[in-house]
């Protein structure tokens, strides 16, 4: 391992942090000119001409709205960085993380077990698909991938339900107990759906461009039958581009759970966040943006470090 | 061979659906056999009969007559939120890839925050920042990460554009650059940019719908993601309000990611 920690490597880590961190620090300042940039009085906007003076003043504070710009993104900065990002307005003895930090857990689960979802179909999917290129599975295959691309999440949600809750009793329904893993079941595929769409192309492509490779032909010619030379041979190596999931697949899996969480009547950071958004908690608001914008930064620098540790080809570039 | 013949069976389709989408759009609320505000609470949620085709939904209004009249409101949506955001993304894009350097990193640099945060939460973001959201602030939270695609789409094309011949041939004859990029850039980036609105257009018309149905859409306009809100919370008795709403958000975003490959594969020498 140490061994592996090259110059060239550190440099390209060292990169990578400082560039993820530059993000970070952009992140935060979008999110502070957000209510800044409102035309007019912000408090006014946001709480409407209904709201009393009081509640105003509150939210006033709040934000930190009554002191010079400057100081207020001094201290926006410092209640990012010391963690507390900043208190509710509706439950002023509460800083917004840990607001957060209660429901984290749940929505970090159900995005995983998406993920897991996405993988269990599209590997094994794309696989034939490209091992049968052009005939009877590839077709299937590729119409299950135009389908899940096109039914919407908010669609497909209440369709499981109706079909595996409702229908077949299979399944719990929204409301029921959480405890058990099933009730994670319909939630993480309502997200892994459209993911495993993007996912089985994503393998099928790589494993196509695999097989066409001469050590394959080598392997067949010595006589590997198709079997191990499709999953030891040929999917070892087109498997790396389809586990880093890409970019914008981590942006769906993010808004996917707001969205099933609502679906679903689960606690989460979605649930939180559109509960912020009726009570215009700003603060809170504020804290959910920047956590799955952070988040989203997070997973893409890990994968980028993963990446520059496996493959040296990357550092060079 | 095959793939030509699917193809050509595959193209009628999207496009249909795509200009029944604007018809209805356009026609909708004139041919909606009811005011889709209407309350008739002694028959809220009748399954389909020939009184009301698609059966009735909260308070008795007539199904088919809200997805008559949420056609518009996710036509206007989708073709103004579509327009703004290549407006502005092609302008900075453009401006970007011609300009290099401090503006380059800028545009570059704006547009990669942006693209950090997931477009939905984004959007939600912004609509917190009103009291009581309407049409208008709807198509600007849509727009405010909308014109990035478009704007990393114009400015990777001109990057190509700049360094081809007509162009730099354009510049030494000391023509200024406004009517360089008017005249010579901009209509070449037309072809893609039509490709990615076209997909674009199911992109926002899904974004609506699922704001919508979060319940932050624009107040008393009847829209399909609403319509599908409330049927997901009757669903267990009366599934036909989720079935024939959600259905008509998917048959859109289907019909507009259709048209979007088609065109590719006939405007794009590329994937010839």
């Amino acid at each position: 391992m140490v061994r592996m920690m090259s110059p060239g490597l550190l440099r390209y880590m060292a990169g990578r942090l400082l560039r993820a961190l530059l993000t970070v620090v952009g992140l935060v300042t979008i999110v502070f000119l957000l209510v800044r940039l409102i035309p007019g009085d912000p408090v006014e906007a946001i709480l409407g001409d209904q709201a009393g003076p009081e509640e105003k003043a509150e939210l006033r504070r709040a934000l930190d709205l009554d002191r010079p710009v400057g100081e207020q993104y001094l201290s926006f900065l410092g209640n990012m960085a010391d963690g507390s990002m900043g208190t509710s307005f509706r439950q002023p003895d509460r800083s917004v993380w840990s607001m957060m930090s209660d429901v984290l857990p749940y929505t970090i689960v159900l995005a995983i077990a998406a993920l897991l979802v996405a993988w269990f179909v599209a590997i094994p999917l794309g696989t034939i698909a490209a091992a049968q290129a052009g005939k009877g599975w590839d077709k299937i295959a590729s119409t299950v991938a135009v389908a899940g691309l096109a039914i919407p999440n908010i669609w497909l949600g209440p369709l499981l339900i109706l079909a595996f809750g409702v229908k077949l009793r299979w399944l719990p329904l929204p409301g029921d107990d959480l405890a058990g893993p099933e009730a994670l079941i319909l939630p993480a595929i309502t997200i892994g759906t459209a993911l495993a769409a993007v996912l089985t192309r994503q393998t099928r492509a790589a494993m196509i461009e695999v097989l066409a490779q001469q050590y394959i032909t080598a392997a067949r010619a010595r006589g590997v039958p198709s079997v191990p030379l499709l999953l030891r041979h040929a999917l070892r190596n087109a498997l790396l581009p389809v586990m880093t999931i890409g970019a914008a697949q981590l942006g769906a899996l993010l808004s996917g759970t707001v969205v099933t969480e609502k679906i679903f009547e689960r606690p989460g950071l979605g649930t939180l966040f559109l509960d912020a958004f009726f009570a215009r908690d700003i603060p809170v608001v504020q804290g959910c943006v920047l956590i799955i914008a952070v988040i989203y930064v997070g997973v893409n620098l890990f994968v980028d470090l993963a990446y520059g540790l496996v493959d040296p080809r990357v550092r060079l570039s | 061979m095959s793939k030509v013949r699917a193809r050509l069976r595959k193209t009628p389709l999207g496009l249909a659906i795509v200009i029944g989408f604007f018809v209805l759009g356009l026609i909708g609320p004139w041919v909606a056999p009811y005011d889709p505000l209407a309350i008739d609470l002694l028959h809220e949620y009748e399954p389909p009969s020939w009184t009301h085709l698609l059966g009735t939904g909260d308070n008795g209004i007539d199904i088919l007559s809200a997805l008559l009249h949420g056609a518009r409101l996710a036509a206007i949506v989708g073709v103004v939120v579509v327009g703004v955001s290549v407006l502005i993304g092609t302008l900075l894009g453009t401006w970007a890839g011609y300009a290099g350097r401090l503006t380059d990193h800028a545009v570059t640099g704006i547009a990669d925050l942006v693209q950090a945060f997931p477009a939905i939460v984004l959007n939600i973001a912004v609509l917190a920042l009103v009291a009581r959201p309407g049409l208008m602030h709807l198509i600007a939270a849509l727009a405010v990460n909308g014109w990035v695609l478009y704007a990393r789409l114009a400015r990777a094309e001109t990057l190509t554009l700049r360094e081809r011949e007509f162009v730099e041939a354009a510049r030494a004859l000391g023509i200024p650059t406004h009517q360089v990029l008017r005249r010579h850039v901009i209509p070449n980036l037309l072809g893609p940019l039509v490709i990615q609105a076209t997909t674009g257009l199911g992109v926002v018309i899904l974004a609506e719908s699922t704001l919508s149905f979060l319940g932050l859409g624009p107040g008393k306009a009847v829209s399909w993601g609403a319509l599908l809100d409330q049927g997901t919370s009757v669903l267990l008795r009366f599934p036909h309000v989720a079935l024939f709403s959600g259905g008509a958000i998917a048959l859109s975003v289907l019909g507009f990611n259709l048209t979007g490959d088609w065109l590719r594969d006939r405007l794009d020498p590329r994937f010839r």
